[in-house]
């Protein structure tokens, strides 16, 4: 067909949603290869499951939507989300709190809203709050890192995972255990030196928390396979990391007793790592420009420190994004690049000289 | 006496209630009168969405006239030449849900169009001179009239009184200047509006 | 080497430049029929200044340039005047306009030429009509005619002229094959250019560095004339006016403003040949160097090709295929539009045809949702946010979109190219542009007739007063009368008063009449509504005519039946 009305450009050349979203899953494999080796067969059991009911509940709804399926599921959007709550959940927790908060990230936060690209708040953040909020018990019942077991226990293996995830049975009372963030909250009086004598889960750790900071690396690595294939720039995490360094260094206090911890402890541990380069990177629910999203990286940092040291919650990376998800259009307004040929950025709620 | 006010919550509280009541309530006062703007300014808003062509088709002499009633509550889809996206622009000033046109009042025209009066046939009587609301039509007793193009708004006000029926209402010429890129449907429509696409609109997405 | 800035933003799309430059600009044979349009430059299309029948010589005028924004056109061949009529033209909408056909006699028999030898001795104003008569317009793509380009006005100096050599979309070779072989002529055509505007300070032509041998070609010719060569790294859209002159000069053009405002004339550099070629030679536009490229083309190659000749010539001679085709582009794969019709002439700004195969430029997959990933705002030379734009185009948010600055958009295209959804952003933003500016237009018109309006209430209000007054004044004036006079009684006064306004009224009868005039008058009104759109149907007329025509009767019927009611009332 040689003659017909079409709009230019003519040549593309870019790579396809679906490609991107590939990518990202890929970028997790680091993180959630230590996450296996460190706690066991739960994180690969959840993000599977967390992965089926995401495209299970996304095609229904899509059905219910009168959509075309292999158009939309085509993108790979329900995947991500779903890997990535998978990801942030508490290894060997039951079945029915991967599955509900799938189908509330999902359906509720995404679906609901119009699909990809319509969302104000990041999907799988949004799942993770409501389960942490609604469940507090499973979502607090985390795993004893590998370096840690005692004599005689080990993970449970493949099969026995399932069989803990199905049935919905908490694991043996020497698998389950607190993480690194977790712990340090709970030992008031201690001075942070005390602390990392006398916690194995910092006694023994390299530099952060044991485990975690083998989980936090790999994050970084894939976080850094995503920067490297220019699939977000690097304002957002940068900005996130450098606030939540700097907010530590400020409030370190020499390792008092109030200290709210070290700067190494702050970005090696917790959801730290995964949440600068996989959660605040979700495109649809940041801020649009550069230095917005400097802004938008550094209100996250900022509030997820405040939240983990005068806080009720040992990680807070879910609620600062979303409370930074609700600031995002108001960042916006007041960060707009300057557009060739004028003077000075413009508001975005500008109106028109009448 | 403060003291029995400190003991007894209740008075304290009612006493709290009614000491702030009291405060805000002058503040207000004292707004209202400082800040107090004469006439209704929405009424100037909502005449500036109106389309202008003072034809009468509402029911009203005139766009302004029925702005006002407007701001009087009147229901917004009475206007044909503004057609439906004057009254989407009208309630979402006010804030109120948009009503498709009422057809009572006339149909919204696709196309615009202006008066051409046949020169050969007319009389010279002046009628529709009278009848045009903005003086778009030159012309005067016993010499020939004319509608000037630029200035006419399509109301057709003028076709009634002409007794030789001498007037036509033509479309306006849309050529090569006029045409637009048309805009792209959206990828994903909203779900709003899904009830409204029938399954094999699938290619729409495209 | 001279200092050059990088623009924000761009993209690095394939460039295949190679296919079309194996071979020297060729000739194609002369077409049977040339279709000339008379608007292929902006502003207003020019008005023929032959007839049906007439014989023109090449490089004859054939419609002279109306007003001052207007420039000539000029037969590019010998022949016979065969049609003046609308066809399609080189324009996205498909639609048509005024051309001259000219049925070629194959002679290509010049008319005796004019031109200047010592243009150094030439006032600048003589110059600037030569080029207007020469029907000399842009023709790097926009086509604004060059005359008022350069000439700007005394309250804005010119220091500074760029050559556009840049010619940054892909596939695209025409400016890079004139100069390797003309590079004399340019810089002849450059010289005069800068005596036209009086001699600027700085005289830059830019180009990109994948034309190394353009650049050679043109660097012995600039040795003593104050004309720089200034190359620097390829990137589309570096050829943009307003990209050009910040890569060139660090000065960012103010938004709104024209280049002459800062002191900068920017001229392609195949409109310097053809300067030359009026000047020197006396040689009107007749003919441009058009690259034919893609792989649905056997042969790709440079053309001289004549101004008016169809699409299809050229496709025929260079053996195209057009089952391998996917479209057919005039221009290039980022700016080009695609043709609907291959009857569509070339004309002066038509720099390249384009005819991919399938493999090359595939067929447009649909779009998917905007996950706001920002490479588009990565990519955009103007720094805005086209994610935003979209946005709020999708939503016909006006204001915002003119807080964001979509004017300051050059629809490069860029954004599009880089949009993992396949959105067609330039096709929004474009549509957007349109609203806007017609939604300007109508706001205009309104607020005049709602003062037109106005004016007519005060005239009328006024004309009531001064009745009024009249006939207060004469009521005093009687009053007056009557008191010198006899003075009679108030009783008769009265009973003369009352005497009078009943005369005034009309009686039930009369007004009886009266409203029966109207509904008699007002079916017939509706009798002949009918009857024009029974014939209307009759004879098949087009649609809208037919809608106007049953809106017309539907409002006859309407009055029709107020008219009976205001009677059924009075009955009563």
């Amino acid at each position: 067909m040689a003659f017909k009305q079409v709009t230019s450009p003519h040549a593309h050349g870019a790579k396809s949603t679906a490609n991107v979203m590939k990518l990202v899953v890929l970028a997790t494999i680091p993180g959630l290869i230590a996450l296996t080796w460190h706690f066991g067969w739960g994180s690969l059991i959840n993000v599977v499951l967390a992965c089926l009911t995401a495209v299970i509940s996304e095609a229904m709804v899509l059905k219910i939507r009168k959509r075309p399926l292999a158009f939309y599921l085509g993108d790979y959007s329900a995947v991500v989300t779903a890997v990535l709550l998978g990801l942030a959940l508490p290894p060997l927790c039951p079945w029915w709190v991967v599955v509900i908060g799938t189908v509330f990230s999902v359906v509720i936060a995404k679906q609901l809203f119009g699909g990809l690209g319509y969302n104000p708040f990041n999907p799988a953040m949004v799942g993770y709050v409501v389960l942490l909020i609604s469940f507090p018990v499973q979502m607090t019942t985390w795993i004893t890192p590998l370096a840690l077991l005692p004599e005689g226990l080990s993970h449970p293996d493949f099969f026995e995972s399932l069989r803990l995830v199905f049935s919905s049975l908490a694991p043996v009372d020497g698998i389950t255990g607190a993480t690194p963030l977790d712990s340090f909250k709970h030992t008031s009086g201690l001075t942070v030196d005390q602390i990392y004598q006398q916690d194995s889960l910092f006694s023994q750790a390299m530099f952060a928390g044991v485990g975690w900071e083998w989980v936090n690396l790999g994050f970084l690595a894939g976080g850094i396979i995503m920067l490297s294939n220019r699939l977000f720039t690097w304002h957002g995490p940068v900005a996130m990391l450098a606030t939540l360094a700097l907010m530590s260094l400020i409030f370190w206090d020499s390792g008092s007793s109030q200290s709210p911890g070290s700067m190494m402890m702050h970005l090696f541990n917790g959801a730290s790592m995964m949440g600068a380069f996989f959660i605040l990177t979700d495109p649809v629910s940041s801020t649009v420009s550069n230095r917005g999203r400097l802004v938008y990286g550094a209100l996250i940092g900022f509030l997820v420190y405040i939240i983990r040291a005068w806080g009720n919650y040992p990680d807070a990376i879910a609620f600062a994004v979303l409370l930074a998800n609700f600031c995002a259009p108001f960042i916006d307004n007041y960060t707009l690049p300057r557009t060739y040929g004028h003077t000075d950025r413009r508001k975005a709620t500008e109106r028109s000289e009448d | 006496m403060i003291e029995f006010v400190f003991q007894n919550p209740i008075i304290s509280a009612l006493v709290a209630l009614a000491g702030l009541g009291l405060i805000f309530g002058a503040l207000l006062g004292f707004a209202a009168e400082k800040f107090k703007i004469e006439g209704d300014p929405v009424i100037d808003q909502i005449d500036s969405l109106l389309p202008q062509t003072q034809c009468g088709q509402c029911g009203f002499p005139g766009c302004r006239p029925y702005a006002e009633s407007i701001a009087d509550g009147d229901s917004i889809n009475k206007c044909p030449p503004g057609g439906q996206s004057t009254i989407n622009a009208i309630a979402n000033l006010l804030d109120v849900p948009a009503p498709e046109l009422d057809q009572e009042h006339g149909e919204e025209a696709d196309i615009k169009t202006v008066a051409y009066i046949r020169e050969d046939e007319c009389i010279g009587c002046t009628k529709c001179i009278q009848a045009c609301p903005v003086d778009a039509i030159l012309g005067a007793a016993k010499l020939m009239h004319t509608v000037i193009a630029d200035e006419c708004t399509g109301c057709d006000l003028c076709v009634e009184p002409c007794p030789v029926d001498c007037i036509d209402m033509l479309p306006v010429e849309s050529g090569i200047n006029q045409w637009q890129w048309p805009t792209p449907p959206i990828a994903n429509g909203l779900i709003a509006t899904d009830r409204t696409h029938s399954s094999s609109s699938h290619e729409g997405a495209a | 080497m001279r200092q050059t800035w990088v623009t924000p933003g761009g993209v690095h799309p394939p460039e295949n430049k190679h296919q079309s430059v194996t071979q020297p600009i060729g000739s194609l044979p002369i077409p049977e029929k040339l279709v000339v349009p008379l608007g292929q430059h902006i502003g207003a299309p020019a008005i023929a200044c032959v007839k049906l029948g007439d014989k023109v010589l090449k490089g004859q005028k054939i419609a002279d340039p109306a007003g001052t924004v207007s420039v000539a056109i000029h037969a590019p061949t010998s022949g016979t005047v065969s049609a003046i009529e609308a066809r399609p033209i080189a324009h996205s909408s498909g639609m048509e306009a005024l051309c001259i056909e000219i049925t070629t006699d194959g002679k290509d028999q010049w008319i005796a030429l004019q031109g200047i030898a010592d243009f150094e001795h030439t006032t600048p104003k003589t110059l600037l009509s030569i080029i207007t008569d020469a029907g000399i317009a842009g023709m790097g793509g926009a086509g604004f005619p060059t005359a008022v380009k350069l000439n700007p006005g005394f309250h804005r100096p010119i220091d500074t002229l760029i050559v556009n050599a840049t010619e940054c979309e892909p596939y695209i070779t025409a400016d890079d094959a004139l100069i390797r072989e003309r590079a004399e002529e340019i810089i002849e055509g450059i010289r005069i250019l800068s005596h036209t505007l009086g001699n600027p300070s700085n005289i830059l032509i830019g180009i990109e560095d994948n034309k190394p041998e353009a650049i050679q070609a043109l660097e012995p010719h600039t040795k003593d004339t104050g004309i720089n060569v200034v190359s620097f790294p390829t990137k589309y859209p570096s050829g943009g006016e307003k990209q050009l002159i910040y890569i060139l000069t660090g000065k960012e053009l103010p938004s709104g403003q024209i280049p002459a405002d800062i002191g900068i004339v920017c001229v392609n550099i195949g409109t310097t040949y053809a300067i030359k070629r009026a000047v020197v030679e006396g040689e009107p536009l007749v003919s441009r160097v058009t690259t034919m490229t893609g792989e649905a083309c056997e042969i790709n190659r440079n053309y001289d090709v004549l101004i008016g000749t169809p699409v299809s010539h050229m496709l025929e001679h260079n053996k195209f295929d057009a089952k391998k085709c996917s479209r057919v582009i005039m221009g290039g794969p980022m700016m080009g539009f695609s043709l609907t019709s291959k009857d569509i002439p070339i004309v002066k700004t038509s720099n390249c045809l384009l005819a991919p195969s399938v493999e090359e430029i595939p067929h447009n997959e649909p779009a998917q949702p905007c996950i706001r990933c920002g490479m588009c705002a990565e990519a955009c030379p103007a720094s805005l946010l086209p994610q935003q734009l979209l946005w709020y185009s999708q939503a016909k948010d006006h204001d915002r979109l003119q807080s964001h600055n979509l004017f300051d958009c050059i629809e490069c295209g860029a954004c599009s190219y880089v949009c993992p959804s396949n959105i067609p952003l330039v096709q929004h933003y474009r549509s957007s542009k349109s609203d806007i500016k017609k939604a300007e237009e109508e706001k205009i018109k309104s607020a005049q007739a709602r003062e037109r309006f106005e004016f007519r209430q005060q005239r009328i209000e006024q004309a009531d007063k001064e009745r009024e007054a009249k006939r207060a004044a004469r009521r005093e004036a009687a009053l007056q009368a009557k008191k010198t006079a006899a003075p009679n009684s108030a009783a008769d006064i009265v009973a003369a008063a009352q005497a009078r306004t009943e005369a005034k009224q009309l009686s039930p009868e009369q007004e009886q009449a009266k409203l029966e005039r109207a509904v008699s008058s007002a079916e017939m009104r509706v009798q002949k509504a009918q009857s024009k759109l029974d014939a209307a149907v009759a004879s098949e007329e087009p649609e809208d005519k037919i809608k106007i025509l049953s809106a017309a009767l539907s409002g006859a019927q309407q009055k029709l039946e107020k008219a009976k009611t205001r009677l059924a009332e009075q009955s009563n």
